[in-house]
């Protein structure tokens, strides 16, 4: 660890600085979260700051008229979903990288095809996946959605899991092997309970990006009763325009999930969304 | 030799549940996009080759052409805007040991909120009643006084300011992490020759961080092109395509205007890009540029 020494009049100076920038990001939220428990009438007064009067009726009032149990229920749906599929095959793929093929051809050019995956703009394959989606019946359902966020998100978990995976010790497959465990073995067996912590880490990343995906959603989901979180947000923003509290303590309901496992796993949260690119 | 061979494929079992399901969803998709570029397809009729004439009419359309001026403009201001602050917020953070997790928090707070969230937090923040505008008035501060965001002349960077806002704090990360790794016996040979603060930025922290940095320009300069959440949510690419991207346009043309082949040329000529920028990085680390 590498530290620049400063006198104590820099010291000052550092903090002051990094003050104000954490404020420019602390200020704006709380202006959001004020306003989240503010009677709609003392907006005029006091658009900015801190509320009067408490009214967590808000809360109440953006969970009845938007129907939040449902669009909860909705995100929860596809984030697990997208967990459920993505991740167990995402660490069977990670598993032959690391384990069954460390070095092989098979690595690299699987390795290759993700990179390029990882790389194409959406917006290319979005239009013909729309249509295909179209005539498969799989636009506008919870299953359709579910398949594309786990192909979109796979590269990321493969990559991650695969450069925790190729750390564990070969010994302990090499001695199950003679035991006569078979691959699959071996990987719910040893790859599993040893690398839970980056499954850990890839299903808070994965399902952090479900949760706050907005593409994707807006255009495969058109129904309102089976629409996420993101684009709930997004047409009752526009419904309610000038209801700032109310559309307020929704926007506070929709990131308090994830601000929450944030507070939780921000180790995790940081290491995971920074290495994903880093480690190639 | 069966048996070999069999052996031999047992890797591929277990990679092909989700590679088949990724070559469903990106695969294929993207090789028919390339396919229907060359068409005139409207999403249900009869599809005719029409060779490269989406393309000639694409170097006639005012608006593409606006759109990548944009997304142009929109790579700089993200190229020089968040690099710079994330840089000093970066180098700011080694100097301090209290509460530097707890900066490092604040800082990348923004990236885990959804852009529905942080753009509500700023179309407020910009209202011309309520927001910052008529605030800083009272300390005699003329910042705006209609919301940039509907505005022509800055609806544009106005968009790329919340992004950048949400942005920055990821870039930190990564930057102090860098930062960390740098040898401390270099800054205590600088501090016994006198150097300044910024000339330890300058001549040890910055080259010793470079591979960092010109990650960063990469994938910066990759994800400007497909920018679409923010655009979208806050201007829809108003007023009067002032704040028109490329990602927005083809979203417009697909999913609007059905023109499916038009939107296939858009995606394809963001993918060439995409593929031009890797292929550039690519061929400098092959050439050892230490990048």
């Amino acid at each position: 660890m590498s530290t620049i020494s400063y006198s104590n009049r820099d010291k000052i100076f550092n903090h002051m600085i990094l003050i104000l920038l954490s404020l420019s990001i602390i200020l704006p939220i709380a202006v959001l979260f004020f306003n989240s428990i503010k009677p709609h009438v003392e907006l005029g007064t006091n658009p900015l700051g801190f509320p009067s009067e408490i009214r967590l009726m808000n809360y109440y009032d953006a969970f009845v008229k938007g129907n939040y149990a449902r669009v909860f229920l909705n995100s929860s749906i596809l984030v697990l979903g997208t967990l459920f599929v993505c991740i167990p095959l995402s660490g069977l793929a990670a598993f032959s990288l690391a384990i069954l093929s460390p070095k092989g051809s098979t690595t690299v050019v699987i390795g290759l095809y993700l990179l390029v995956g990882l790389s194409i703009p959406a917006q290319l394959y979005i239009l013909p996946l729309f249509i295909m989606w179209k005539y498969l019946h799989l636009n506008n359902s919870y299953l359709g959605l579910i398949i594309i966020y786990s192909a979109l998100n796979a590269p990321f978990a493969v990559f991650l899991m695969r450069s925790y995976m190729i750390q564990l010790p070969i010994e302990l497959f090499d001695a199950a092997k003679i035991d006569g465990a078979g691959p699959l073995k071996l990987f719910t067996s040893i790859a599993v309970p040893l690398s839970w912590p980056v499954f850990l880490t890839s299903g808070l990343i994965v399902g952090l990006a479900v949760w706050n995906e907005f593409l994707f959603a807006i255009t495969f989901i058109y129904d309102d009763s089976i629409k996420p979180m993101a684009t709930i947000l997004f047409s009752f923003s526009n419904r309610f325009r000038n209801d700032y509290t109310l559309i307020s303590a929704a926007a506070i309901m929709m990131a308090l999930p994830m601000a929450i496992l944030f507070i939780l796993f921000q180790k995790r949260f940081i290491s995971g969304l920074t290495s994903g690119g880093l480690k190639q | 030799m069966i048996k070999l061979f069999l052996k031999n494929m047992t890797p591929w079992y277990f990679l092909i549940p989700i590679i088949v399901i990724h070559f469903i969803v990106i695969a294929i998709p993207s090789i028919l996009s390339l396919a229907l570029c060359f068409t005139d397809w409207n999403g249900f009729g009869k599809i005719n080759f029409i060779g490269l004439d989406n393309f000639y009419e694409l170097f006639n359309d005012r608006v593409f052409k606006l759109a990548v001026w944009h997304n142009l403009i929109w790579t700089i201001f993200f190229l020089t805007v968040p690099i710079s602050v994330a840089l000093l917020g970066a180098f700011l953070l080694t100097g301090v040991k209290r509460f530097q997790l707890f900066y490092r928090f604040i800082f990348f707070f923004p990236f885990i909120l959804a852009s529905i969230v942080n753009c509500l937090i700023w179309k407020y923040l910009f209202h011309p009643k309520h927001g910052l505008g008529p605030f800083l008035e009272n300390f005699g501060i003329s910042l705006f006084t209609n919301s940039p965001l509907t505005q022509k002349e800055t609806s544009l960077f106005a968009v790329g300011f919340v992004d950048a806002w949400h942005f920055w704090g990821f870039l930190v990360v990564i930057y102090i992490t860098a930062m960390y790794q740098v040898d401390e016996t270099l800054y205590e040979a600088a501090e016994i020759e006198g150097a300044t603060k910024w000339q330890k930025f300058r001549f040890i922290t910055f080259p010793m961080i470079r591979p960092t940095f010109v990650f960063s320009v990469l994938i910066i300069m990759i994800w400007s092109i497909p920018a679409f959440d923010y655009v979208y949510i806050l201007t829809g690419g108003g007023p009067a395509y002032s704040s028109e991207v490329l990602a927005n346009y083809l979203h417009f043309q697909a999913f609007r205007n059905m023109n499916v082949g038009y939107a296939s040329a858009i995606g394809a000529m963001m993918f060439i890009y995409v593929f031009i920028v890797i292929t550039i990085f690519g061929i400098l680390r092959r050439l050892d540029w230490e990048i």
